[in-house]
């Protein structure tokens, strides 16, 4: 079981996606893990031969758990290739043919997470019904249809709590994470006021010109912005770990996203500093649209190496954010607001934001903090630059 | 296009943009913003389901003109019979 995050310790795992004898790349999806943020797709690092499942569906497992082994290339297979009685996937799985060399998540059906939710209360395997929504995809009428044909109630599962309890679980998992941040982490505060005309004015320009399904969203200019800047400091970019800082190999962008139902969730789009922004901005809109319908997968809650988080459309001013560890850092941007602003010598009406940065004195100091909102404030007035 | 076939389009880009809602009551003019917590992103994806299914391009100027049902309904066929 991967880590989900310092806020996840433990997942449910419902639903194997791959069984015994399956292929599988580096990289394919073969479990889903249902957490207190929603569904998480498992990828795989390895490449192999699934040779068992150790982990039964509806079981509750810490992070770190070996959960199946896989047979690398070349290794002889284990004396014992059948999953144990309490792995063995849905017959419904078993009794289909062989996808040796198909990507594992391609097998699974669309299941819109009201659907699945429905699904679990009624009893209903989603895998098992033919869907009438867009592309095929199983429908909450589709479930409600299955579901009054009679059907033994399943067993109470930890992943078939109450919309309330996942609530409250998810809002004390955030605490923990958060109390242990506010305890561990000495954090320090820094925040600038940023002229976002310019760049704005660009953006509008931009998106006149760019077909609708290309638009940008200010929120990828900010993202963007921030990993350049981390390229000129990087001690914010990076993990505390075993009482000293380990810089990041890449820079790796959390994107604080706002869940429905509550809470929130912060995926990375890794690279980020190497895409253009119009890449950032498909990345960012794919990884909202995930967050939003149980999608993400485990290694993006892991990569990222710094976190940014905007509470601009709710009318906040500022943001005084509380680090995600392992990381040291999080940058934090707040409305769009019209100001007074001198340019010039003259009073003009301009458009600011406000940036924040809160960063882990353990790895940095006020001065670099500085610098990195100075090159933030900078890259900012050149948006054509960010392209 | 009929007001029945834009509302249907409208609804379906509705639940393409956020499939939780589906089977949710949307009030015909509560702003989605309020009603859903619908972002700037949501508002996006709805302007985009709508340019894929109904071929209307809304300008960003105009995304607040389509930010409820009944804005949508509105904004949608003036567009649609000035076509």
């Amino acid at each position: 079981m991967p880590s989900l995050g310092s806020d996840m310790e433990a997942g449910t795992l419902v639903e194997w996606l791959v069984k015994p004898g399956d292929t599988v790349a580096r990289g394919d999806i073969v479990a889903v893990v249902e957490t207190q943020k929603g569904a998480i797709e498992i990828e795989t690092f390895e490449a192999g031969v699934v040779d068992r499942l150790v982990v039964e569906t509806g079981t509750e497992v810490p992070v770190g758990t070996v959960i199946a082994h896989i047979r690398g290339e070349g290794e002889p297979a284990a004396p014992e290739t059948a999953a144990p009685a309490a792995a063995t996937p849905k017959a419904k799985k078993s009794s289909k043919p062989a996808e040796p060399t198909a990507p594992a998540a391609a097998a699974r059906a669309r299941v819109s997470p009201a659907a699945r939710r429905r699904a679990r209360e009624l009893g209903v395997d989603p895998e098992t019904l033919s869907g009438t929504g867009a592309d095929g995809a199983v429908t909450l009428e589709d479930v409600e249809r299955a579901g009054a044909t009679p059907a033994p109630a399943p067993a109470p599962t930890p992943a078939a709590k109450s919309t309330g309890d996942a609530a409250a679980a998810m809002r004390q998992a955030i605490g923990a994470a958060m109390a242990r941040s506010k305890r561990e982490i000495p954090h320090y505060y820094l925040a600038t006021t940023i002229d976002l005309t310019r760049a704005l004015d660009w953006m509008e320009a931009e998106n006149r010109r760019r077909p609708v399904a290309e638009r940008l969203l200010v929120g990828a200019l900010l993202i963007k912005a921030t990993a350049l800047a981390l390229k000129e400091v990087p001690e914010l970019n990076g993990f505390w770990r075993d009482d000293a800082f380990v810089p990041a190999t890449g820079i790796h962008v959390g994107t604080a996203i706002a869940l429905r139902r509550g809470g929130l969730i912060a995926p990375a789009i890794r690279d980020t500093d190497a895409r253009d922004l119009g890449d950032v901005m498909a990345a960012f809109r794919d990884l909202v649209q995930r967050a939003r319908t149980g999608r993400l997968r485990a290694s993006e809650l892991s990569d990222p190496t710094v976190t940014v988080t905007s509470l601009g459309e709710n009318g906040v001013e500022t943001v005084f954010a509380v680090i995600y560890p392992p990381q040291v850092a999080i940058v934090g941007f707040g409305s769009v607001v019209e100001r007074p602003w001198s340019v010039d010598g003259r009073i003009e009406s301009r458009r600011v934001i406000t940036a924040s940065l809160a960063a882990d004195h353990r790895a940095s100091d006020g001065h670099r903090g500085a610098l990195f909102l100075r090159a933030l404030d900078r890259l900012l007035q050149t948006p054509e630059t960010l392209a | 296009m009929t007001e029945d076939e834009i509302r249907a389009a409208v609804l379906a880009a509705l639940t393409s943009v956020a499939p939780d809602l589906e089977g949710e009551e949307v009030d015909p003019s509560t702003p989605f913003r309020d009603q859903f917590d619908f972002d700037s992103m949501d508002l996006l994806n709805f302007a985009i389901a709508l340019h894929q299914s109904l071929g209307v391009e809304i300008p960003e100027i105009d995304y607040p003109k389509v930010a409820s049902l009944e804005g949508s309904l509105g904004y949608l066929s003036e567009k649609l019979q000035g076509a």
